[in-house]
């Protein structure tokens, strides 16, 4: 019998060069574990390496952390893939960097690319340019992502810098999104108003933090029979009363 | 052509207006992916844009860009004026929509380069 869990699945770590350098894997799983919260995705821009030890953290507080990426399209359009585990976002990593725009981190521009470990000690600066673009169009990346049994998320669609209807117009309907992503600026209602024609999509909202206190400022309700990746993706297909509750 | 003369001859708006506009244009950009602009942008250059993103600041840093016109009477968010006043790259809108902007910048004198 599924029972609702809370989820906060688009959070970045201080590896993002855009969020702030407070978001370490420890003080993030703190702030969910205050919060309640029960899953969270961490989603860097392009990059995955802070995931497992925020992974590693979260078992230890008894949240489930789901490796992610927030991977930039060459269409400038931002896509979320959650993966089943730390290879599979690993197999995804390898992809994006061989696709990223070439180039070195500005961090005077950009910001720093932090690499943390449990204590919050520096292991490395990540010197990609992870502020840019893959050559990788919206299709490509999707489908990479489903090559590696993830899921394929547009990121807040409702954002007109970097949301997939601000950079192409619509959502063209053969792209095979698993679900959606409104972000926390726009109310359900409005949101439902607007993007009611998607609706055929599971949508979620999530918090997309950059900073300590965005985290789980949006959160979406799952009903699972355990807070696992695997339950995730059945419940975005509504398998046997799991279900994603918007 | 400095910066200056480009606003009073196409009307800009400056939205930083504390910064020093005696500044030298070398040329001329137009693109709207950020990506494209970091790859082919040059130093020195004006960027038109309809992207009102904070983003655009940090790339026209990076590029050394002359500062940034924002087409449509887009307005650009708090966010991004600030860093725009923190990085020194000016920021100007216009009424006028990016075809008709460019072909009024290209009569300037002003060229891809």
């Amino acid at each position: 019998m599924p029972v609702e869990f809370r989820a906060d699945l688009h959070i970045h770590t201080c590896l993002s060069p855009c969020a702030d350098l407070f978001m370490t894997p420890r003080n993030i799983i703190e702030k969910a574990a205050t919060l309640g919260i029960n899953i969270i995705a961490v989603c860097d821009h392009n990059s995955a390496e802070n995931i497992a030890v925020t992974h590693d953290l979260g078992r230890k507080r008894g949240i489930t952390v789901i490796p992610g990426m927030e991977i930039t399209s060459s269409e400038e359009v931002h896509i979320l893939g959650l993966f089943g585990s730390l290879d599979r976002v690993y197999d995804m990593q390898e992809q994006v960097y061989e696709h990223l725009q070439p180039g070195e981190n500005n961090e005077d521009a950009f910001g720093m690319q932090v690499v943390v470990n449990e204590e919050d000690e520096v292991l490395a600066f990540n010197k990609r340019l992870l502020i840019g673009s893959t050559d990788l169009s919206i299709d490509r990346v999707v489908a990479f992502i489903h090559g590696f049994q993830g899921i394929a998320i547009a990121s807040h669609i409702d954002r007109e810098g970097f949301g997939i209807i601000g950079q192409l117009g619509f959502i063209p309907p053969e792209t095979g999104f698993d679900a959606l992503e409104i972000s926390s600026k726009t109310p359900r209602d409005k949101a439902v108003e607007t993007f009611g024609m998607y609706r055929s999509i599971p949508w979620i909202t999530s918090s997309d933090a950059h900073q300590l206190e965005d985290i789980g400022r949006k959160t979406v309700g799952l009903h699972l029979n355990h807070a696992t990746f695997e339950e995730l993706s059945l419940a975005l297909r509504g398998v046997e009363g799991r279900k994603v509750i918007f | 052509m400095e910066l200056q003369e480009i606003i009073n001859s196409l009307s800009l708006e400056v939205k930083t207006p504390g910064l020093d506009l005696h500044r030298e244009v070398t040329g001329g950009y137009v693109s709207d992916l950020l990506s494209d602009v970091i790859g082919n942008a040059n130093k020195g250059n004006i960027w038109v844009t309809l992207q009102i993103h904070l983003n655009i600041i940090a790339v026209a840093s990076l590029k050394e860009l002359a500062g940034i016109i924002l087409v449509n009477s887009r307005n650009p968010d708090t966010d991004t004026l600030k860093k725009a006043n923190a990085e020194n790259i000016p920021v100007m809108t216009s009424t006028l929509p990016t075809f008709e902007l460019v072909g009024r910048l290209y009569a300037l004198g002003l060229r891809c380069r």
